[in-house]
Formats: C-alpha cells, structure tokens, sequence
C-alpha cells in the first residue's frame, strides 16, 4: 500500500501564478522519501495541499488509500508535519503547545501529556517545557515543530526543510532520530536543499522543478544515471599547452593552473593522468567539484 | 464526538491561558474604565439626576455599563485573538488537524465568552461599591448575559476572519459597537426620546440586550424581553452559519 499517492496535482494561485502543473507521486508504505528541488519549485505548496492548507486547483490526493476528498479528517490523522517556516504561536509554553495539538487530534489530556513528555525528552527540549517558545533558539524551535508533529502517533511523517539553519551537530542527532523512527515503521518524506540529507536518509527521491516531478527513482538508480562527473585539477602552468582530444574526457582551462575535467563515468582516472603525463602537465591536487547529487540535480534540472 | 469535546476543551484552555496570561490587557483595563463610569456618570452627575421608573440613575445604568463591557471584551477577544492565530499562522495548528469547523468556531466563542463574562463579573463586583442591585430574575440576567456574550465572540471571529492588519482589528469596535452601545439606552430610558428616536433606537439590536439584562436585575424594559430573546438567538444562528461558511471555503486562512 502506498502511504501517499497523488495524481495529476495542480495548483494555480489567486495571482494567476501556477504553482503545479500535473505532480504525480507514489511513496510507499515504510519509505524514506526525499523531495528535492530548486527553490520555488512548488514542494511547500504540495505539502501545504497534502495537509489542507492550500485547495488544491485539480488532481487527486490519497493517504493510505483515504481520499482528502472523500474523508479529510481521516487522511489528517495519519499525517503529521513539520513546517518549513515557525508556525507556533511564540507567546506559548513548550509543553502546551504540544499537549494542545494533541488535544486537537483528540487525544485525552492524560495521554497528550505523557507523550508530550516523551517526545519532548528525546528531542531534548524538556528543560524548555516551560518556557516561552520565544526563549528558544532556531534549532530548539525546529525540534518543538517535531515534536508537536508526532504528537498524535502519525503514520506518515512530512518534514519540509527540518535542518534548515541547524547546525552539523544537531542535524546529525536529528538525522539519527529520523532514520530511528523510519526503521520502525513510520513512513517519512522530507524536502531539504542539503544534498547530503538526501544522500544519507533517504531510499527514494523525487526531483520537483517548476511545478512537475522530473525524476523519481531509488536513490541507487539515481545515482548510476550520473554518468558524468566533474573534477578540479590544480596542475603546473599551462603556458598555452594545447591539450590532445581524449575519447570520453573533456578538459577545460579554467586559468593557468586550474583545469576542470568532465569525464564519464567508464574513463578511468589512470588514463587521463596518463594523457597529461604525456603533454608534461603535472597535477598537483584534485577535488570533486561538488557534490555528486548536486551536479546530477543540475544535469536533470538543466535537460 | 468525543474526540471533538477534546479538540473543544483544548481549544478552550488554549484561550482561557491567553486570556489569564495577558490580564494586565484583558482584564484590567475594561475594569479601570468602567469604574469611572460609575464614579462619574453614577456618582457625581447621576446624584443629581432623578429617579428612573423608582430607581436611582446608578441602578439604572450599572446594568447596561455591565452589559457594555461584556459586549466589548466578548468581541475584542474573539477578534484579537483570530487574527493574532492568523498572523503568528498558529492557526495552522488546527487546521492540519481533524478538528471541524463548528468545534473551531465555538473554541474560540467560548474564549471570548470566558473573557467577557470574567469582565462582566468583576464590573459587577465593582459596581457592588456604588449600589446595591435588586436581582428580578437571575434567569434572565444570566441568559441575556450568555447570549449577548456569544454573539459578540460569533461576531469577533467573523472580524478576525477578514481582518488582514492590525488596524483592521478596532475598526468596528470603534466605528459600529462602541456607538450603537452609547445609543443603546446604557445611559437613559428610551421613553425619555422623542418618538421619532425612539423608533430608531429599536432598529439598534444592542437596545434589546441592554434591556433585557437590565429587566433581569431591575424588572423594567422598554422593549418586550421576548423579542430581545428572539433577536439574540437568531443573531447566534445566523453569525454561527456564517462562520461556518466562511471557515469551510477557507476565507483568510487557506491559499
Ligand atoms: N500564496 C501564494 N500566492 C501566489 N504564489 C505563491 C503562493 N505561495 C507560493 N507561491 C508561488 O508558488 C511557487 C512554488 O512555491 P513553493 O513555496 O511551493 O516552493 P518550494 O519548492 O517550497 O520552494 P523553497 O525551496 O524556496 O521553499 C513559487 O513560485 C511561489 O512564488
Ligand atoms: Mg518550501
């Protein structure tokens, strides 16, 4: 069964401006989804459809199998979400927030308290119970987010950009409490701009450009379709040396000591040093360009 | 449904907190300005008015000032209290939830209620100091009291519905209810009018609910009560359904 399942997904906004132009999507029961995309390219805006608060303009929209149509109330129970941007009231206290939301799914207070606690407590913000949301800072903030997202048990967890402005440290922690919850059943999709997120946590990633998917595969597939990959080299003076064609390798100077080679992913590195051994070109040091998602993001994105 | 009693409750101390949380905001001011009501109005210029139909002009008034502020606090509750959800976008909250719209609409009805009859009370409390009330029927006194308080919440949601800035949030309190509550016989009977005014007043809903709460403490009206009663309970439905509409197509709240 798939946890979400969403057909020809259209949105035009009152502005005129269409924001989905016919999203189809699949994420599975137990999947770790990532939703990838430049900004702009309407990931917020299908979330915000998934979770009622942006109408959709066409399309069909099913949480294990509950059409919003047909019974939004229940598809919302088996969603929980995390917002990209704060949504809490900053007046309110930690725990009441999240005890209220509980309150709002209608779990009786006892119980709303007891996981707000734990959840709270896992995500180390029970020291801060009784502070003001306010008082936290922006990583505290996120993690209060999550909390008040899994506050009522959801199936489905939909995270949009939770790292962003977190720092390397408490990402990792979050990652690990992601993945924790993933290995024991929750589905979980998650839209962020860090490529490694994807990379780390996710199986399946959908690549969403200007309102449409162009790409949704298991991230291994993903990842063999690059089949280009970009280094820098940093190599003696050029001193106007004409490099030789070389089959499945482009060279591009950059400057007098920096030159970028694209080659595909068969050529094999020993060949290309070979090939500049040969014009007396020595290469000092080399890197990866960027990030192997990124560049393959690019590849799609610009096709 | 017991799921929606939930949903109801927490929306409910959700707002009871707020309102608690800011006294110095909600409950103080409105108590300040009424007690010089009284000091002024019923102690220095009403002794030297005289009696309206066997009562003492302080007697006569402290119903309606009671009434007044019930009416203000119910509304401004209502309506700052939306519209600051709708800014902060806490209202999000609830809308990702499964609660439904007539349990949103009376969570927040009820905050209001809970702030204007707190006001209420201790308007009473302070008027306490300045005469002794008779107490006709405490039946009435508390029904006009309810209902007047819930129409106000009903209407101050409606408010905080369209609101879109701050300023939008004391527009009609200043312009509509503030007015016709100064023209709505807190401060004279209706028989001291010349007909023609007279007339006009009973076209003032809020005449009626003064009137009502009046004939509670006192036993007097200058309109029937079953009338008053009637209005009351179709301004409930009609504001109730219009929020409901409003909620369900998403006005302010869903792109
Ligand atoms: N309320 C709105 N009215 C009009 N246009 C909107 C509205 N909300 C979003 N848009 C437009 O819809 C498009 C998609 O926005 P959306 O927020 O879904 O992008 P996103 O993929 O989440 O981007 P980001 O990575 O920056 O968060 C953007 O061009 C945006 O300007
Ligand atoms: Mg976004």
């Amino acid at each position: 069964m798939n946890a979400l399942s969403i057909t020809n997904l259209q949105k035009t906004y009152a502005s005129g401006f269409q924001a989905l132009k016919g999203v189809d999507l699949e994420v599975p029961k137990g999947d770790f989804f990532g939703l990838l995309g430049p900004n702009g390219a309407g990931k917020t805006t299908t979330i915000g459809i998934i979770t009622s608060l942006v109408t959709k303009s066409d399309g069909k929209v099913e949480i294990f199998g509950v059409d919003i149509d047909q019974d939004f109330p229940r598809a919302k129970k088996l969603i929980g979400v995390v917002p990209q941007e704060y949504n809490f009231s900053i007046f309110e206290k930690v725990q009441d927030i999240v005890t209220q939301q509980a309150g709002y799914y209608g779990i009786p207070r006892d119980a709303a308290l007891a996981n707000s606690e734990r959840y709270l407590r896992q995500l180390g913000l029970w020291q801060k119970r009784d502070s003001p949301a306010r008082e936290l800072s922006g990583g505290m903030k996120r993690r209060l987010m999550i909390a008040r997202g899994l506050i009522h048990e959801p199936e489905l967890l939909i995270l949009d950009e939770p790292t962003a402005g977190v720092d390397v440290e408490l990402r990792r922690g979050m990652w690990d409490f992601l993945l924790d919850l993933n290995s024991k059943g929750k589905t979980i999709i998650l839209t962020t701009h860090y490529l490694e997120e994807a990379e780390q946590l996710c199986n399946t990633i959908a690549i969403i450009s200007e309102g449409g998917i162009i790409e949704n595969t298991d991230k291994k597939t993903l990842l063999r379709k690059l089949d280009h990959e970009t280094f820098v080299f940093e190599v003696s003076p050029l001193a106007g040396r004409e490099i030789p064609l070389l089959a499945g390798t482009n060279f591009t100077p950059v400057d007098e000591t920096t030159l970028e080679v694209t080659k595909t992913k068969e050529q094999s590195m020993n060949a290309i040093f070979d090939h500049l051994s040969s014009c007396s070109i020595v290469v000092e040091s080399m890197r990866n360009k960027s990030n192997r998602l990124e560049e393959l993001f690019m590849e799609l994105v610009n096709k | 449904m017991k799921e929606n009693l939930i949903s109801l409750g927490a929306i409910a101390r959700k707002e009871i907190i707020r309102i608690f949380r800011i006294w110095i905001q909600t409950l103080v001011p409105p108590v300040i300005t009424l007690s010089l009501y009284f000091i002024i109005f019923g102690s220095f210029i009403g002794s030297q008015l005289r009696e309206i139909e066997g009562y003492s002009y302080m007697a006569f008034i402290a119903p309606g000032l009671i009434m007044m502020s019930i009416i203000t606090n119910s509304y401004t509750n209502t309506v700052s209290s939306f519209f600051s959800a709708k800014f902060q976008r806490n209202i999000e909250e609830l809308l990702v939830s499964p609660t439904p719209n007539w349990v949103i609409i009376l969570g927040y009805a009820s905050g209001g209620m809970v702030r204007g009859l707190s006001v209420g009370f201790l308007v009473s409390l302070v008027s306490l100091l300045f005469v002794r009330l008779p107490i006709h029927s405490l039946f009435y006194t508390v029904l006009f009291a309810l209902l007047t308080s819930f129409v106000f919440s009903l209407a101050g949601i409606i408010n905080g519905v369209f609101a879109r800035k701050f300023d939008d949030v004391s527009i009609i309190p200043t312009f509509v209810i503030t007015p016709l509550t100064y023209l709505g016989g807190v401060f004279y009977s209706l028989s001291l009018l010349p007909g023609f005014w007279q007339g006009v007043s009973k076209a003032n809903p809020i005449v009626y609910m003064i009137n009502g709460f009046r004939y509670g403490f006192l036993g007097i009206s200058d309109i029937s009560i079953f009338i008053g009663l009637s209005m009351l309970v179709f301004f409930s439905v009609a504001l109730f359904s219009a929020n409901i509409y409003f909620l369900k197509k998403g006005v302010g709240i869903r792109t």
